[in-house]
């Protein structure tokens, strides 16, 4: 078993307050990973972690569609991994074979531990949120993991709080707004306490404001040692919480460098291309 | 003896006028041997709708998330089912229950028990076939989030019950107009037994054949309006249970 | 949470449990003619309160009443048909026979009476003026006790009405009472039972233009279901409700009931059967 140590009560709204202060990301940083459930949960069991994740010679293809051709690399613990690259690269079919909702047609997919499907979690473009409520569905699958209904219910509701939603619990998880949905979505997946979470354009159809309090949720689970997996197409997003990059250009992976190097000066031409913003296709 | 030869002269247009006061007396007067009937025809529809419900929306939800080899058959099946005519599925339960059949010594015959199961096995491929139908859609929203979560199609199958619950509604009320409106199949399992198994449309049929046009017509309109308020309160709950959840 | 289940679930059996609730009762096969004339309304009433055994009539044609009889799905076969009545009981389905009463057939028609058997006492030469005139007749058609005595007064008539079917002779495979709206709506003749007649109210043009022929007459039987073939059947409760038809009691319930003062069915337990 792991330290058991747990988030602060404080939540993760004031857990972030303290890491934009000065030597507050310190704090984070001494903050292992959330308390693994204990008794008959199937959430966070087993002791080896899932990572590292190494992928070797995927490919995927659909009908006639070479979607992804020869695709490897490894991901150890530590920061974001951006996935980023023009739209059809390939990106969101990578995130799903990782997740296992799509079959590769060829390749390997390798993770630390056997049972690590259990302890990922994606979320989608758009949330699919549950004709339930706001708390209903954040303890949707701690129940579905075999929780006991007051403690995933308890559980939802510290997840909302950290997320800014406990005043919202009994409303309707549909009538919420678009960045309200997608905090929630954020917040059900990381009751779930994922040691990799998968993330396919959490905020393409966010504004401004509705991203800005996305991208702080992701930096706050990044910190709390939840290993992130996103794809963007937006460079400034990118910039903003990768720790490293990977390229996705037709369907091929062009590179995988650390963030600070590829924005500094990616290896590849179609990399630069991207990054000047010229139309790559 | 010599016939006392009353010839009813009246015409229609009178029949339908009456009909509609005769109707009301019915209702105004509470009349007991009628309100029996009615009751029997609710507790007979409403019992045949929970038992069908019990097996065909589980069954519909399943067929939505599945997918398994034959699936199209089944689906073709269930909807051919939907059309079985009822004194079909009649006469089939009355030789399933027939002592001279293979469940007859439960002695169901001629009950309300029989007329329950005849209503059962007619509405329960409607509402898997109806509730398949509506829960498809909600399953193509749902299916990659939900196996995300580790949930395979067993696991789905309450979800989706509960998140179509308000759609599931209508695919129940359906259920519920066609078996109270059924005539054929508890006609002959039930045996429209007066005071036993006598419900409101084997009463229509049988002052029709008296020739009591305008009591078999109110009857009918009694009938329409138990079925038209039935649904009235399932429309208003619907709504008030969908405003609180979205 | 599991309290509410539990009342729910409480409410639900209840509610599907009212009318299982046990009482002594016999279920009888009897026909649409005894039935829709009120007969049994007037009468059973009187017998459970001798008995404490309620009666539960199926009403159907006579062919299908002995069908149910057949399969053991009825206590007591109460019908009109003699000669299909004695089959039934040669064949070992149940028995033995027992007279209760008799009413009589009436030849109904238009108002107008094209095939002019107004005033006949003879059936079977109203019959024959009706195939002569090719007017249109409406038969049960459905093997029920109707079905057959009309098919043999054809037969004595020596008229085979099947050579009409689907032109003036009409089957329409029905109980009396739908027969009787058809014949009112297509202003046709038809043989119908006097009971119903009587009770029925959608006449329009239709009266009775021939009736008193001895021929006409209309005898009731009722029969116990052999329990030997069906270990179900109820034979001491069946067995109790035909010894009270055919007693004193129940000859007089069946003489008491009448339709606008005017007697239905005629009880002959004691006597020799009319027009046999």
């Amino acid at each position: 078993m792991r330290a058991t140590e747990s988030l602060p009560r404080k939540g993760l709204r004031h857990v972030m307050a303290d890491l934009f202060r000065p030597g507050g990301a310190r704090i984070l940083a001494r903050t292992p990973d959330p308390s693994p459930i204990h008794g008959r949960s199937r959430i966070g069991a087993g002791t080896g972690g899932i990572l590292p994740l190494r992928v070797e010679g995927l490919c995927y293809r659909a009908g006639a569609v070479e979607v992804l051709r020869e695709v490897g690399f490894t991901l150890e613990k530590g920061g974001p991994s951006l996935i980023i690259g023009p739209n059809g690269a390939g990106k969101s079919v990578l995130l799903r074979l990782l997740h296992r909702l799509l079959r590769p047609s060829a390749g390997q997919i390798l993770w630390g531990t056997p049972e690590a499907a259990r302890r990922q979690a994606m979320l989608f473009q758009r949330p699919v949120l549950l004709r339930r409520s706001v708390l209903a569905n954040a303890a949707y699958p701690l129940r579905l993991a075999g929780l006991g209904r007051a403690e995933a219910m308890a559980r939802a509701r510290a997840e909302l709080a950290q997320v800014g939603l406990d005043g919202l619990a009994d409303r309707p998880a549909r009538r919420l707004s678009g960045g309200e949905q997608q905090r929630l979505a954020l917040a059900r997946a990381a009751a779930l306490q994922p040691e990799v979470l998968f993330l396919d354009e959490p905020c393409a159809s966010l504004d401004p404001a509705a991203t800005r309090a996305v991208e702080e949720i992701v930096q706050a689970l990044a910190a709390r040692g939840t290993k992130i997996v996103m794809t963007t197409h937006d460079l400034g997003q990118a910039r903003r919480l990768a720790a490293e990059v990977l390229f996705l250009h037709r369907g091929r992976l062009l590179e995988q460098t650390p963030a600070a190097r590829f924005f500094a000066g990616p290896e590849s031409a179609e990399a630069r291309a991207f990054l000047r913003g010229e139309l790559l296709w | 003896m010599t016939a006392s030869d009353t010839n009813c002269q009246s015409g229609r247009v009178q029949d339908l006028a009456s009909a509609f006061a005769t109707a009301l007396g019915l209702v105004a007067t509470a009349d007991p041997a009628v309100m029996r009937i009615l009751l029997l025809s609710l507790r007979v529809s409403l019992t045949a709708l929970a038992l069908a419900a019990l097996v065909g929306l589980p069954l519909g939800a399943l067929l939505a998330v599945a997918r398994f080899p034959g699936r199209q058959a089944v689906l073709v099946a269930l909807n051919a089912l939907m059309g079985l005519p009822p004194v079909v599925a009649g006469l089939l339960i009355y030789l399933l229950l027939s002592r001279a059949g293979p469940l007859g010594p439960l002695g169901l015959l001629f009950t309300p028990t029989a007329m329950v199961i005849a209503q059962a096995v007619l509405i329960a491929p409607i509402l898997a076939a109806l509730s398949r139908q509506v829960l498809e859609g909600l399953w193509e929203e749902y299916a990659e989030q939900l196996r995300s979560f580790g949930a395979g199609p067993w696991r789905a199958v309450p979800t989706l019950l509960w998140d179509g619950r308000f759609a599931l509604m209508t695919v129940l009320l359906a259920g519920f107009g066609r078996a109270a409106a059924e005539v054929g199949a508890v006609m002959i399992v039930g045996g429209n037994i007066e005071g036993f198994t006598r419900v409101m449309t084997t009463a229509i049929a049988l002052e029709t054949s008296k020739g009591d046009l305008p009591l078999a017509l109110a009857l009918g309109l009694l009938l329409m309006a138990i079925v038209l308020a039935v649904n009235a309160l399932a429309q208003g709950l619907r709504e008030a249970a969908a405003e609180r959840a979205g | 949470m599991p309290i509410l289940r539990r009342v729910l679930l409480a409410a639900f059996l209840a509610w599907a449990g009212m009318a299982t609730a046990q009482e002594r009762s016999i279920t009888v096969a009897s026909t649409t003619s005894t039935e829709q004339s009120g007969l049994f309304s007037h009468i059973l009433p009187l017998f459970t309160q001798a008995s404490g055994i309620a009666v539960r009539v199926v009403a159907l044609g006579t062919g299908q009443a002995l069908d149910v009889g057949r399969r053991g799905d009825a206590d007591v076969v109460f019908v009109h048909d003699r000669a299909a009545e004695q089959r039934f009981v040669a064949e070992g389905f149940g028995g033995p026979r027992r007279r209760v009463m008799y009413n009589d057939f009436v030849l109904v028609g238009p108002a107008t009476d094209p095939a002019g058997i107004a005033g006949l006492t003879d059936s079977t030469a109203a019959l024959q003026r009706i195939a002569v005139a090719r007017a249109p007749f409406i038969s049960r058609g459905d093997r029920s006790g109707t079905h057959a005595a009309e098919l043999r007064l054809w037969q004595m008539a020596g008229v085979d009405p099947v050579s009409g079917r689907g032109q003036w002779y009409r089957e329409v495979g029905q109980g009396m009472g739908p027969a009787l709206n058809t014949a009112a709506a297509q202003n046709a003749y038809l043989l119908a039972d006097r009971g119903t007649w009587l009770s029925f109210r959608n006449r329009q043009e239709l009266k009775i233009l021939v009736e008193g022929d001895a021929r006409l007459f209309n005898q009731y039987g009722v029969m116990l279901v052999n329990p030997q073939r069906h270990p179900g059947v109820k034979a001491a409760e069946g067995q109790r409700f035909i010894d009270w038809l055919v007693s004193p009691a129940g000859q007089a319930a069946i003489a008491a009931y009448k339709i606008s003062g005017e007697q239905l069915f005629f009880p002959n337990a004691d006597k020799p059967e009319p027009g046999a």
